[in-house]
């Protein structure tokens, strides 16, 4: 790189910037959005290339604080699943980046999380989980843990949806946990999930500081701290940089992505390999009985079709297709007149 | 007895499933082949199979499709149905039946011709799933020779209907020779209905709306459909898939475009959303239920201002209501569909051939407006067979509406999304992917400025919505223009969609037989054009004809018109759940202007 300040493609950190946040001081999804203006800045993506789109929620706003030179929408609430299936249907060749909240995912959005999942739509699906409805004042949300206690003191009693485990069940081929306060093991989560091509669910545990950060909380930072399982240390080497140290295959499960960059998952846990499912789906059920607040990247499929794969389009996006190419010519409609007579 | 040429309506009573489509379908074609102006109404319940079904073909030689209260041939093949169906006959009328139901014993002042279909068909075929089928097909032979329909183009209609299956071309060819040898043998014709050619279909088309609208989709660009099978709304996907399949693939074996089956209609909209934001001619159909649950996305189009075709081929509410039965029901709850102050453009297509014209159209009205536009047709126009004349290829080429590009940018400098440069309350977009460091806006549900910035101020959301009623207003003069019929009456006659072919039939009636001329303006369209408030200021009583309960689009007109004009305004509503009939029109206006 000529200067350290700019990146690859000659950017600097300020092109990635976006409005003021009108979040809480010290909200997580604050750092969530700072990880996400630095991924795509270090991966030296064009901004203008970024689609980004969310529901309704103190998550949903988020996307209004970083990268205002990408393309946005805010839509409605539980719904961000859907458009961000048409806008990629209209330009298969944009980023698209999803930002959604526990509530807009887990409750009010779960049938279309579970289609999109489905569908392996490429897309990086950012939950922003804090399981409690911030702009509503702090109800529980579907996310929240049996036990956990709102400041008012109710307790809730209604066990908690794992999105992590719902998305690996329906087909979701990259599937990572982490946390807000956790800026290591995030970045390289999130240079990987847009590395990869599918849909790549990233349940972020972002503690909420007006209404849900208080002891007797199970999604408070000081809880997630205590919490906190790592399954392994990642790192991320992406295409355009050489793989700089070689680790012991024993100790270090090495995945290369669909556009050749490489997610290193040093290992804590030694038998863990990400990429069985079955393992997978186990480890978490584990977690689940222990209280451990388990991250990483729980699951990875870097081979499997898209659903842009499977619909056999155009490569041009088919939202700037010319005229002469949607519009058939007199002769086709003379033939099929021809037919019905 | 008097031999009546050319003015009969014929109807088939079957079971649901039974595989009678075919045979009606020959029916129709063989009528319109002899030039002969036809229609052809299925009239079906909300089943798979085993529950009554019926169909209408309507023979005219004065040209009037619409559907007619009396039925002059009944062809009783349905058990459950055939008492009923018999007793609710004119004197005078002609009933076919399968003879073991044994109906000649239900009344004596309608011509009995009783067909043994079992037996007829014996000889063709012993296998007795085929011989169910070919029943119907030697009820076709049957009403041929009855009628007098040319043997010749009945058999050339079943060759087009079975082109590709040689077998099936064979027997339905026996059979109907079968049904007809039968009845020139045994049977003696004492009614008086005929059918003799004539030359007023040459160089015309049949086909259904759902098609129409299918074709005018595709020849209008659409790129992106996303959908959620809805009865009777699914054909119209199903034909786009199967047009496109034929005629939007490029050499390279490539779609140039996408069809995606959505998980419901929430998703559907929401696909179009994101594909009408992101630049593509998106659109979905549906019906009822599903603009139902599209409101909430129908409000966001609205607001943030982006294109989206909606069809929605109606049926009939409340709730599930009758899924199979026809109804201009939501007129007036998609015109505000949504909360707050949202209003939205809908064109109200009457026949086939403004299925294919509004169904291009539509993507420009769009593109041009920045907003959703809703197409209303109904399950009468979408799912029924109609003469018409060939399509007419679209006549302008495709505008995609105030888009700017790199270089518009690059000249200009920057934009500001929701500004209204030209006066005419309509912004500039830009479409996610453009390579401009200003391209980029933030497109949102929530309030906002100029610049498409969250704003909870006063001053920007009184603009914005003022700005978004001007621009919606201005529509009017854009959208299709209602079309008159008549001038100098006292009385007047609004009608739209599939209720015109109703219409025009009663405005006859009620001028030869009721003596009274009425004027009829049919609306194409909303928000209304001015020659509607002009049309109701020049007649006295202007009548409403719509089918629903409560005079939806009488509704609507009332909140348009100044004050001293509501007054002339009378609604004639009917939802029966079949299609609209001229006669009930004429004798409900008769009798509200004393005739």
């Amino acid at each position: 790189m000529a200067d350290a300040k700019t990146n690859r493609i000659g950017l600097t950190l300020a092109d990635y910037q976006g409005g003021k946040s009108t979040l809480c001081a010290g909200c997580g999804h604050n750092a969530i959005s700072e990880r996400l203006l630095n991924t795509m800045f270090e991966l030296g993506i064009q901004p203008e290339r970024v689609a980004k789109l969310s529901g309704i929620g103190c998550s949903s706003k988020s996307p209004a604080y970083f990268m205002s030179r990408a393309h946005s929408f805010n839509t409605v609430h539980g719904r961000m699943p859907s458009v961000a299936t048409g806008a990629l249907l209209a330009n298969r060749t944009l980023i698209a980046l999803g930002v959604s909240g526990d509530g807009d995912t887990a409750s009010i959005g779960i049938g279309q999380f579970v289609h999109l999942v489905r569908r392996n739509l490429p897309l990086v699906y950012v939950i922003e989980d804090n399981g409690v409805y911030g702009l509503t004042k702090g109800q529980f949300s579907a996310t929240a843990d049996v036990g956990s206690k709102l400041k008012t003191g109710v307790v809730n009693e209604l066990p908690p949806i794992d999105t992590c485990l719902l998305a690996i069940e329906l087909g979701a081929t990259f599937v990572g946990r982490s946390f807000s306060g956790d800026k290591r093991q995030l970045s390289a989560m999130l240079k990987a999930a847009v590395s990869h091509r599918g849909t790549a669910v990233l349940d972020v545990i972002s503690p909420c500081v007006a209404f849900n950060d208080h002891e007797g909380s199970t999604k408070s930072f000081a809880y997630t701290k205590d919490h906190d399982e790592p399954l392994h240390e990642l790192s991320f080497v992406p295409v355009f940089e050489d793989i700089g140290v070689e680790y012991n295959a024993g100790t270090t499960v090495d995945v290369r992505l669909h556009d050749g960059s490489h997610l290193q998952l040093h290992k804590l846990e030694e038998s863990y390999d990400p990429r069985q499912k079955l393992q997978a789906v186990q480890r978490i059920l584990e977690a689940q009985v222990r209280g451990e607040v388990l991250t990483g990247v729980l699951y990875v499929d870097p081979a499997a079709p898209t659903f842009l794969d499977r619909l056999g389009m155009v490569e041009t996006p088919l939202a700037t297709l010319p005229a002469n190419e949607v519009r058939p010519p007199r002769t086709a409609l003379d033939e099929v007149m021809r037919s019905l007579g | 007895m008097t031999t009546v040429v050319n003015d009969v309506s014929l109807q088939v009573a079957t079971v649901n499933g039974s595989g009678s489509q075919s045979a009606n379908m020959v029916l129709l074609r063989a009528i319109f082949q002899m030039g002969v102006p036809v229609s052809g109404k299925n009239l079906f319940p909300s089943n798979i199979a085993g529950l009554p079904t019926w169909y209408t073909i309507r023979a005219s030689k004065d040209g009037w499709v619409g559907r007619k209260k009396e039925i002059d041939v009944l062809v009783a093949m349905n058990a459950e149905s055939a008492k009923e169906d018999v007793a609710s006959l004119r004197p005078g009328s002609a009933v076919v039946y399968d003879e073991p139901l044994a109906l000649s014993s239900v009344r004596s002042d309608v011509a009995f011709y009783p067909v043994p279909f079992d037996k007829v068909v014996h000889p063709i075929s012993s296998e007795a799933k085929t011989k169910k089928l070919l029943r119907n097909m030697a009820y076709v032979g049957v009403v041929a020779q009855l009628l007098e329909l040319e043997m010749a183009e009945v058999e050339r209609a079943i060759g087009k209907h079975f082109a590709k299956k040689a077998k099936a071309l064979e027997l339905n060819l026996a059979a109907a020779r079968a049904g007809f040898d039968f009845a020139k043998a045994q049977l003696k014709k004492t009614d008086p209905f005929v059918v003799r050619r004539m030359d007023a279909t040459r160089g015309k088309i049949i086909i259904d709306g759902n098609s129409a609208a299918a074709l005018g989709a595709m020849f209008g660009g659409v790129t992106v459909v996303t959908w959620y099978p809805i009865t009777p709304s699914s054909s119209l996907v199903e034909s786009l898939i199967s047009y496109m399949g034929r005629y939007r693939i490029g050499p390279d074996g490539k779609a140039t475009y996408a069809i995606v089956q959505a998980e419901d209609e929430l998703a559907a909209i929401g696909m179009v959303m994101g594909a009408g934001w992101a630049g593509a001619r998106a659109m979905t159909a549906t019906a009822g239920p599903g603009i139902s649950l599209m409101s909430e996305f129908a409000g966001l189009g609205y607001f943030a201002e982006v294109p989206a075709v909606i069809w929605d081929v109606q049926r009939v509410g409340p709730s599930t209501g009758l899924p199979t039965r026809t109804s201009q029901g939501d007129v007036l709850s998609t015109a505000f569909l949504s909360h707050g102050d949202t209003r939205h453009l809908l064109l109200l297509p009457a026949t086939v051939e403004e299925c294919f014209q509004f169904g291009w159209e539509a993507f420009e009205y769009a593109e041009h407006f920045q907003t959703p536009v809703f197409v209303l047709s109904d399950l009468d126009i979408g799912m029924n067979n109609w003469m018409a004349e060939p399509f007419r290829y679209p006549d302008r080429p495709i505008h995609r509406g105030k888009v700017l590009s790199k270089e518009d940018l690059d000249r200009l400098g920057g934009f500001e999304r929701y500004r209204d440069v030209d006066g005419d309350g309509i912004g500039y977009r830009t479409l996610p992917g453009t390579d401009h460091p200003a391209a980029a806006y933030f497109a949102r549900g929530t309030g906002h400025n100029e610049k498409a910035q969250y704003s909870e101020r006063s001053d920007d959301w009184e603009r914005n919505l003022a700005r978004l009623e001007r621009k919606v207003h201005n529509a009017r003069t854009a959208l299709p223009a209602p079309v008159l019929q008549g001038e100098g009456a006292e009385v007047g006659i609004i009608a739209y969609g599939s209720s015109h072919h109703a219409m025009l039939e009663a405005r006859e009636q009620l001028r030869s037989e009721k003596k009274l001329d009425v004027d009829y303006l049919r609306v194409r369209a909303y928000p209304f054009h001015d020659d509607v408030e002009a049309f109701v200021k020049n007649h006295a009583r202007v009548y409403v004809v719509e089918q629903n309960r409560d005079g939806q689009l009488a509704g609507l007109l009332k909140l348009d018109l100044t004050a001293e004009l509501v007054p002339r305004l009378r609604s004639v509503a009917h939802i029966p759940g079949l299609p609209l009939d001229a006669r009930s029109v004429t004798e409900e206006v008769a009798a509200r202007e004393g005739r």
